[in-house]
């Protein structure tokens, strides 16, 4: 066991990286990172050996994600008002005051098309892989990462938030 | 040259890297003719940049401890493994993927009833028992009774395992027995009997782990065991090799 717990460790730092981007949160993406690995180690052996075992631990990261994000929209309504959420995690964690614009920018676009910006920016994956990874079409991916630069471009360029721009076009 | 429009999706394989040669030269030339275009992919490709820059210290970052030892078998913990055992169907051990027949699906079953029996009872502090060692002679009668055929209680003074007393537990196929037994720093072992369903039957220990216990089990003709314990494969075969010698003088 522990050679192939070796496999998955080698891939933590991935992992980890990942979770910062898409959560903000350095405690909130190590808590991410530990359900993915626990999840991982107890369906070991559905992994198929040979297939690529970072699609699949982002996999398992990203299902996890997705039901931690629904079970917070149902149980606090308050964080779904647009910037709340940026603000309240700025102040949790010295991070956001280093890493600024982008971080808070990321923050501020919805999930779904960040993760496909981080997925394919960050790290790395190929359309076809991202598609996998988040069980979209091919073409959702497209139009998510499309959606998700163009907001990000209009977040990061100025003090423009989204939905004036939307008022300006 | 497929002089095709170039496409919103054509952009970002071009900052992406992805497009064939001769398209992105088609998009380059596509973009020589559109500044606005022009800077929204060098924009995008700056926003790479950025992530980049932000994030990949994250890499460099000593990880903390609790990812590396994601296995520690807290109590939450152990009952999230109880889901853990329930996900995981027929499968056991990847050993037993040579098994197909009925009776090793059944036996595999089996054997994670035993573990999340284990992982249910052995946390519990006040209640670990529903009869103590105290009154073992009560105990094995009438887990013997409800089993319908003769048991015998392992005893392993002799490997540090002091009996802690039984239980019955509802099984697939009827009445099923455990005993407890606990070490001198409290880890505890657990034994899952049951009789059998063919009394002729007999095999070699099995071995299975997940959620970081382990189970040997197997069928010794009338009665079939699984030995559970959050232990190593070596330090838990010892055991039921002891087990297995003493119901078996």
């Amino acid at each position: 066991m522990s050679g192939d717990d070796g496999l998955i460790a080698q891939q933590i730092p991935r992992l980890r990286r990942y979770a910062r981007a898409l959560t903000g949160d350095r405690s909130a993406a190590d808590d991410l990172v530990q359900d993915t690995l626990e999840r991982a180690l107890s369906r070991y052996h559905l992994w198929r050996r040979g297939s690529d075992l970072r699609a699949w631990l982002f996999t398992i990261m990203h299902n996890i994600y997705v039901n931690q994000v629904r079970a917070r929209s149902r149980h606090q309504h308050e964080a779904l008002e647009p910037d709340s959420g940026a603000e309240a995690l700025r102040g949790r964690d010295p991070d956001w005051l280093e890493l600024r614009d982008l971080a808070s920018a990321l923050a501020r676009i919805p999930e779904e098309q960040r993760a496909v910006v981080l997925l394919v920016g960050l790290e790395q994956f190929t359309y076809d892989e991202a598609a996998r990874v988040l069980d979209i079409p091919i073409g959702t991916v497209m139009s998510r990462l499309s959606r998700g630069r163009e907001r990000l471009r209009a977040l990061i360029g100025g003090d423009t938030n989204v939905t004036s721009l939307k008022v300006v076009k | 040259m497929s002089g095709a429009p170039v496409t919103e999706a054509d952009l970002h394989a071009y900052v992406d890297g992805a497009l064939p040669p001769a398209r992105a030269a088609e998009v380059e030339a596509y973009l020589a003719e559109r500044p606005d275009e022009a800077a929204r992919v060098a924009a995008y490709r700056e926003q790479i940049q950025a992530l980049r820059r932000d994030f990949d210290r994250v890499m460099d970052e000593p990880v903390p401890e609790r990812l590396l030892r994601p296995r520690r078998p807290g109590v939450v913990r152990r009952y999230a493994a109880i889901a853990g055992w329930i996900v995981l169907g027929g499968a056991i051990g990847w050993e037993l993927h040579a098994f197909t027949s009925e009776r090793q699906v059944e036996a595999t079953a089996w054997a994670r009833r035993a573990a999340m029996a284990h992982v249910t009872y052995s946390p519990e502090v006040r209640h670990p028992v529903e009869v103590g060692a105290d009154q073992e002679a009560h105990l094995v009668a009438w887990l013997s009774k409800r089993l319908g055929t003769p048991l015998k209680v392992p005893h392993l003074g002799a490997l540090g395992y002091a009996l802690v007393g039984g239980r019955l537990l509802p099984g697939d196929r009827g009445p099923v027995a455990q005993f407890m037994y606990q070490d001198g720093k409290g880890l505890r072992l657990t034994l899952y009997v049951r009789a059998n369903p063919d009394a002729t039957q007999e095999t070699a220990f099995r071995f299975s782990q997940e959620q970081g216990i382990s189970v040997f089990y197997w069928l010794d003709k009338k009665l079939g065991y699984a030995l559970s314990g959050e232990i190593d494969k070596g330090d838990l075969l010892r055991v039921a090799d002891a087990v297995y010698k003493q119901l078996n003088p």
